[in-house]
């Protein structure tokens, strides 16, 4: 007998190839998703008692195929009664599947789904949601709980999408050729944003919400899978597996501690040679692309076996390749501390005023935070101290403010 | 699926343009034209006259009133439409990005209502 969690892993794998074969069968997402997740929820009630059936997907297929049809005909008997006309269906819609749905799944049709819930015709938050429920089979109660919403808000947010799927004609196909593209880049920053919404909380006392990260990462890895040869789909696998590895280490008793005062025996070695093996094998092969290059520089970091040890010449390289592909301020400020560790503290400095105009950093309490960084391995203490609380009090994260208060009582001890 | 494709120009950047200019967007028109008539996805579609030609009508209180201009106004106005019946969504965006005032201004994509159904 399998155990509830190997149930539960088996349910989330199928979920997508259910789901598929279903649109791929009767058309309508919406209601082929309502049929997907009925069948999740029958599974997880019998499996665990009753065994899991010889075939787990069919069994799915089978059971969200009936519900569909239940759900047909009810519509099509009352439509009929108002109407007073039959409506015409494909004979094929009125059909349990057979044999030829045990036949292994196009891999385009996953890759199609993950396609359709991140369509650009959908706003961000409602393509995060379809995401989680219809390529990663949580509930809509899971969703919302991780997102800490109301479960009611979520439940609106998915049926809303799920219409405007139906409504505007979004297609359950591959892209065309020439949006392939930005249209990979729509799911793979989805993606990230579930693993970012994990890993730095945005909301809330705790600073990570772990099923999260996994989930993005199990998604990004089938992904990964289907399009091998994508470098920056391997570059996002790699930068989470890499970041991931030094959750351990990265908060003690709920406070935030910066990379160079982590206790790196805590960082998982596995997920560590993972990341550092894809993201070599990406960069060897692939046109660059900004995952792959955030990759490269946490696996810099984590090959060093102490702070002192971080070879920063090369995470300066990294840092200026980067800054070509995102010129964001973000980057910016991560070139500045590696110039910092580089050429010294004063050129850090400088480039961080050329920052000072910069209105993407203004309500930002981030670039004072580096200055303060900086300032301190200049010497110059009492500024440091100045700015460390300038930017404690910008920030609306509680362990971040705890920890640039902590620095600057650091000072006075010091 | 039918879909509207409504074409927004700013009527300052069009006056803009050189003559040369114009004439060749004019031709590119052209050309958008006749490719979705011989796809078989063009159901219909025309140019509109200056928001300075336009009226809106109000009926209130079953009395009707009639002002000048749109019935909005904005930088942008509506210039033309298209309609299409074409595959999917996709086709539809696909086709809208050649709409020589999407690279000017922007193109809105809307289904139209399916009327047999419940799309809405």
């Amino acid at each position: 007998m399998s155990s509830a969690a190997e149930i539960e892993g088996l349910l989330r794998e199928l979920t997508p190839q259910a789901l598929a074969a279903l649109v791929r069968r009767y058309g309508d997402f919406g209601s082929a998703e309502d049929a997907v997740q009925e069948a999740l929820l029958s599974a997880a009630q019998q499996w665990p008692t009753q065994g899991v059936p010889e075939s787990p997907r069919g069994w799915l297929i089978t059971v969200a195929a009936r519900r569909l049809i239940d759900w047909r005909r009810r519509d099509t008997a009352r439509r009929d009664k108002e109407a007073a006309a039959a409506e015409f269906l494909p004979a094929q819609a009125l059909s349990i599947p057979g044999p030829e749905d045990e036949l292994p799944l196009d891999r385009d049709d996953s890759l199609a789904l993950l396609f359709l819930c991140c369509h650009p015709a959908l706003a961000q938050p409602a393509q995060v949601a379809l995401t989680l429920r219809a390529v990663g089979g949580l509930s809509t109660t899971e969703i919302a709980a991780a997102f800490l919403v109301p479960e009611a808000t979520m439940a609106q947010r998915i049926v809303r999408a799920k219409n405007r799927i139906r409504a505007t004609g979004i297609p359950f196909a591959m892209p065309p050729d020439d949006q392939y593209g930005p249209r990979l880049d729509a799911v793979l920053q989805v993606l990230y944003l579930i693993f970012n919404e994990g890993y730095t909380a945005t909301s809330g006392p705790r600073l990570q919400r772990t099923e999260l990260t996994s989930e993005a990462i199990r998604l990004t890895r089938q992904l990964h899978h289907l399009q091998p040869h994508e470098g920056e789909v391997t570059g996002l696998l790699a930068l989470m597996l890499l970041t991931e590895a030094r959750r351990d280490a990265r908060t003690r008793h709920g406070a935030l501690i910066p990379l160079a005062e982590q206790d790196r025996t805590l960082w998982n070695a596995g997920m560590i040679r993972e990341g550092s093996a894809l993201v070599s094998a990406a960069l060897a092969t692939e046109p660059l692309g900004p995952y792959q290059l955030q990759a490269a520089i946490a696996a810099v970091h984590a090959q060093a076996a102490s702070a002192e040890e971080t070879d920063w010449s090369q995470i300066l390289a990294l840092y200026r390749l980067l800054e070509v592909f995102t010129p964001t301020s973000i980057v910016a400020l991560n070139r500045a501390i590696a110039v910092a560790m580089v050429d010294g503290p004063q050129a850090g400095l400088r480039v961080l005023d050329g920052l000072d105009g910069d209105p993407r950093l203004a309500a930002s309490y981030r670039l004072t935070a580096v200055r303060a960084h900086l300032l301190e391995m200049n010497g110059q203490l009492a500024e440091a101290k100045v700015h460390y609380h300038r930017a404690a009090r910008a920030t609306t994260s509680m362990p971040e403010r705890h920890y640039l208060q902590t620095k600057a009582g650091r000072i006075d001890q010091g | 699926m039918k879909y509207m494709l409504l074409i927004y120009s700013n009527p300052t950047s069009w006056a803009a343009l050189s003559e040369a200019e114009r004439s060749g967007l004019n031709a590119e028109y052209g050309t958008f034209t006749k490719g979705i008539i011989d796809s078989g996805e063009f159901v219909s579609g025309d140019a509109l006259a200056d928001t300075n030609a336009a009226s809106t009508v109000r009926v209130r209180g079953g009395k009707t009133d009639v002002t000048d201009g749109p019935f909005v106004e904005f930088k942008e106005h509506l210039a033309g439409y298209y309609v299409v019946d074409c595959k999917d969504l996709d086709r539809a965006l696909a086709l809208a990005a050649k709409i020589p005032d999407a690279r000017l201004s922007g193109v809105e994509v809307r289904p139209v209502m399916d009327m047999g159904g419940t799309e809405m």
